[in-house]
C-alpha cells in the first residue's frame, strides 16, 4: 500500500508536467489545427532559460518561472508569425512540414549554441522531504504540483470568462465566422500561442528542478506524449487535457514501477491506439460527426 | 499495353542508360566511395519515399510509421543472413521481411484506417514505435546494441535495380483500375464510397504496399551499411521520408525522386558543417514548404508520353489538377 501511494505520487509529480504540456498542445492543436512539433522544443527552450537565469542572473524560482514564462510566450508568438501564420490556408501537411522545420531549427540551434551536453539543473529550492506516514514527498514535487494546478485553474479563467478567451473559443470553432463577427483573427491566433508556450515554459523550468538534467533534446518524447495526453483526455477539453496529462504520468510510472521501464513509451502508445479506436473524442471530448 | 510500348522503351532505355552511366563513371574513377554511399542512401531513400507517398500521396491517408516497416526488413534480412550468408539467403530474407512487414501492416492498418488526418498519423507514428520498442527488448535482435557484421550483398547495383522494381511496381498501380479506386479515396471518401469503390480495402492494400516497399529498402539498408541499431528506426526516420514527399509534393512520384536526390546531395555537400548542417537543414525546409506550400513539384508527373506525343488534351489535364 505504502509503494502505491508512493508512486502515485511520483506519477502524479511527472503526470503534472504532461499536463502543463498537454494544456498548451491543446489550446494551440484547437485554434490552428496544427500538430505543433515545436511544442515540445518551446519547454526546452523554458528549461535552458531556467538553467541560464538561475545560474548566472541569481534568479530565484518564482522569478525563473514566471521570466520563462514571458520568453518562452514570446518565442511561441514569434514561431507562429514566422513559420505558421504564411500557411495558414496552405495544405495541412506544409504546415506541418514546418512545424518539423521549426523543431530541427530549436534542437539543432540549441545544440550548437549550448552543445549537446546533458546539463545539471541549478538546485534552487533545497530538497525537503516529508514523511506521511511511510510515502515521502518532497517539497519539489508540491511545489510542481500547486503550480500546475494554479496554471490550469488561470487558463481555465482565461478562456471561460474572459472576453480574449471567448475569441480563441470561437476562432477555435470556426474561423470565418469568428472573423465576420469583428474578431481579429491573427491577434487571437497569437495570443493562443503565447498562452500555449508560457505553459511549456513554465513545464520545461519545473522539470528541470524535478529531474535535475536538461539537455537540447528533451523536449522531443514529453511533445509527443503531451498530444497522446490531450487526445486522450479529448481535445477541446481543458479538464480533459490535464487530467489526461496526469493518466500518462500514473500510467509510465506504474509500468515502471512493475519492471517494464523498457516498455514505458510503449504502454503510453498502445493506451493512445486502443482510445483512439474505442473513443476517438477522448475521455471528456464532445462526440462530433466527422465532416468531410 | 501495347500501345504504350514505345513509352516504356524509353523508360527502359533510361533505366539501362542509368545503370551504365553510372557503372562507367565508376570505373572512370569519378564516382569513389563516399560518392558511391551518397547514391545508394539516396536510392534506398527513393524507396521509401516512394512508397510513402503512395500512402499520403495517392490514398491521402496521412502514415507517420514509416520507418516501423523498414525496421522490420532490416531485421529480417540482419538475423537471417547471419546464419545464412549468401546471396540466396539474403533475397530470402527481402521476401521474409516483405512478408513480416504486411502482415503487422494489415495488423496495424485494418483498425487504425478507421481513423483520419492526425489521428491516423499519430496512431501510426504510435504503432512504429512500439515496433522499434519491441525490437530494442528482444534477445535475438541483440537489443539496442543492434546487429553488425551483416555481410554486404546489397552493393550500389542492387539497390539501383530494386529502385527500378519497386518504382515500376508502384507506378504500375497508381496507374491501374484500382490505383484510381485509390485516388479517388484521395479526392472525396464519401464521394468514392458511393460510387462503389471498396474504401478500406483500397485504402489498405496501398498501405500495405507502402510498408512492403519500405521493408526492402530497410532490407538493403540492412545488408549495404552492415551495422542497425533500433535508434536508427526512431521517429525521426519516419519524419525525414516524410520530408522528401512532402518536399518533392504529394501525388508526384517525379517530385520524389528529385526531392530525394536534391537532399541527399545536399545533406552529402554540408557534411563538414557538423550540427550547424542540421540547422541550415531546416532553415531551408521552412522556406521552401512557405513559399512553395505544394512541394516542389506540386502533382505534375514527368511523362515520356507527352512529351513524344505533344498533345494538347494531356497538357490540359495537369494544367486543371495544378490549378487545384
Amino acid at each position: 500500500m505504502q509503494t502505491f501511494f508512493q508512486q502515485l505520487i511520483n506519477g502524479l509529480s511527472l503526470g503534472s508536467i504532461y499536463a502543463l504540456l498537454a494544456l498548451g498542445y491543446m489550446i494551440v492543436y484547437g485554434i490552428s489545427k496544427l500538430l505543433n512539433f515545436a511544442h515540445g522544443d518551446v519547454y526546452m527552450l523554458g528549461a535552458y532559460w531556467g538553467y541560464y537565469t538561475i545560474n548566472y542572473l541569481h534568479f530565484g524560482f518564482i522569478t525563473a518561472l514566471i521570466t520563462a514564462m514571458i520568453v518562452c510566450g514570446l518565442a511561441g508568438v514569434i514561431i507562429e508569425a514566422v513559420a505558421y501564420r504564411p500557411l495558414r490556408n496552405a495544405p495541412r501537411v506544409a504546415a506541418l512540414i514546418t512545424a518539423i522545420g521549426v523543431s530541427f531549427f530549436l534542437e539543432n540551434g540549441m545544440s550548437y549554441l549550448v552543445t549537446s551536453d546533458t546539463r545539471n539543473f541549478p538546485q534552487v529550492i533545497k530538497q525537503k522531504t516529508f514523511d506521511l506516514g511511510g510515502v515521502m514527498i518532497s517539497n519539489i514535487q508540491l511545489i510542481i504540483l500547486v503550480t500546475t494546478l494554479i496554471l490550469t485553474l488561470g487558463l481555465m479563467y482565461i478562456i471561460n470568462y474572459t472576453k480574449t478567451g471567448r475569441a480563441m473559443r470561437s476562432v477555435s470553432t470556426d474561423y470565418d465566422a469568428a472573423s465576420l463577427m469583428g474578431i481579429n483573427i491573427n491577434h487571437t491566433v497569437s495570443i493562443t500561442f503565447a498562452l500555449g508556450s508560457a505553459l511549456a515554459g513554465a513545464a520545461g523550468v519545473l522539470i528541470g528542478l524535478y529531474y535535475n538534467s536538461i539537455d537540447p533534446l528533451m523536449g522531443m518524447t514529453p511533445g509527443i506524449k503531451a498530444f497522446v495526453a490531450a487526445v486522450l483526455g479529448g481535445i477541446g477539453s481543458i479538464p480533459g487535457a490535464a487530467v489526461g496529462g496526469f493518466l500518462i504520468g500514473l500510467l509510465e510510472t506504474a509500468v515502471q514501477a512493475m519492471g517494464f521501464s523498457a516498455f514505458r513509451d510503449a504502454a503510453v502508445y498502445i493506451v493512445l491506439i486502443v482510445i483512439l479506436l474505442v473513443l476517438p473524442g477522448g475521455l471528456f471530448g464532445k462526440k462530433q460527426v466527422e465532416k468531410v | 499495353m501495347k500501345k504504350n510500348w514505345k513509352y516504356n522503351l524509353c523508360w527502359l532505355i533510361l533505366m539501362v542508360a542509368g545503370f551504365y552511366l553510372i557503372n562507367t563513371l565508376m570505373l572512370a574513377g569519378v564516382i569513389n566511395t563516399f560518392i558511391e554511399n551518397m547514391l545508394v542512401t539516396i536510392g534506398i531513400n527513393i524507396i521509401l519515399a516512394v512508397g510513402l507517398n503512395l500512402v499520403i500521396g495517392f490514398s491521402g491517408q496521412f502514415s507517420l510509421g514509416h520507418a516501423g516497416f523498414m525496421a522490420l526488413g532490416a531485421y529480417a534480412t540482419g538475423i537471417m543472413t547471419q546464419t545464412m550468408n549468401t546471396a540466396g539467403g539474403f533475397y530470402l530474407s527481402i521476401l521474409v521481411g516483405v512478408v513480416i512487414s504486411i502482415v503487422v501492416a494489415l495488423l496495424v492498418g485494418i483498425p487504425t484506417l478507421r481513423l483520419h488526418g492526425d489521428y491516423f498519423a499519430i496512431a501510426t507514428m504510435g504503432a512504429a514505435e512500439i515496433i522499434r520498442i519491441v525490437i530494442n527488448n528482444m534477445k535475438i535482435t541483440n537489443g539496442a546494441a543492434g546487429l553488425f557484421n551483416i555481410p554486404q550483398f546489397a552493393t550500389w547495383d542492387v539497390v539501383y535495380i530494386f529502385v527500378c522494381l519497386t518504382t515500376i511496381v508502384t507506378v504500375n498501380f497508381i496507374h491501374s483500375r484500382d490505383g484510381r479506386a485509390v485516388i479517388s479515396i484521395r479526392e472525396n471518401e464519401i464521394a468514392a464510397e458511393a460510387m462503389g469503390v471498396n474504401t478500406t480495402k483500397w485504402k489498405l492494400s496501398a498501405f500495405v504496399l507502402g510498408a512492403a516497399t519500405a521493408a526492402i529498402a530497410g532490407s538493403l539498408y540492412a545488408s549495404y551499411l552492415q551495422t542497425i541499431v533500433p535508434s536508427t528506426f526512431g521517429i525521426m526516420e519516419s519524419i525525414n521520408i516524410l520530408i522528401f514527399v512532402v518536399l518533392g509534393g504529394l501525388g508526384s512520384i517525379t517530385g520524389t525522386f528529385v526531392a530525394t536526390t536534391l537532399l541527399g546531395v545536399l545533406d552529402a555537400a554540408l557534411q563538414s558543417l557538423g550540427v550547424l548542417r542540421m540547422v541550415f537543414y531546416a532553415v531551408a525546409l521552412i522556406i521552401i514548404m512557405i513559399f512553395k506550400p505544394g512541394g516542389l513539384f506540386g502533382k505534375w508527373e514527368f511523362s515520356f508520353k507527352r512529351l513524344l506525343t505533344k498533345k494538347q488534351d494531356g497538357d490540359m489535364k495537369e494544367a486543371g489538377k495544378e490549378s487545384k
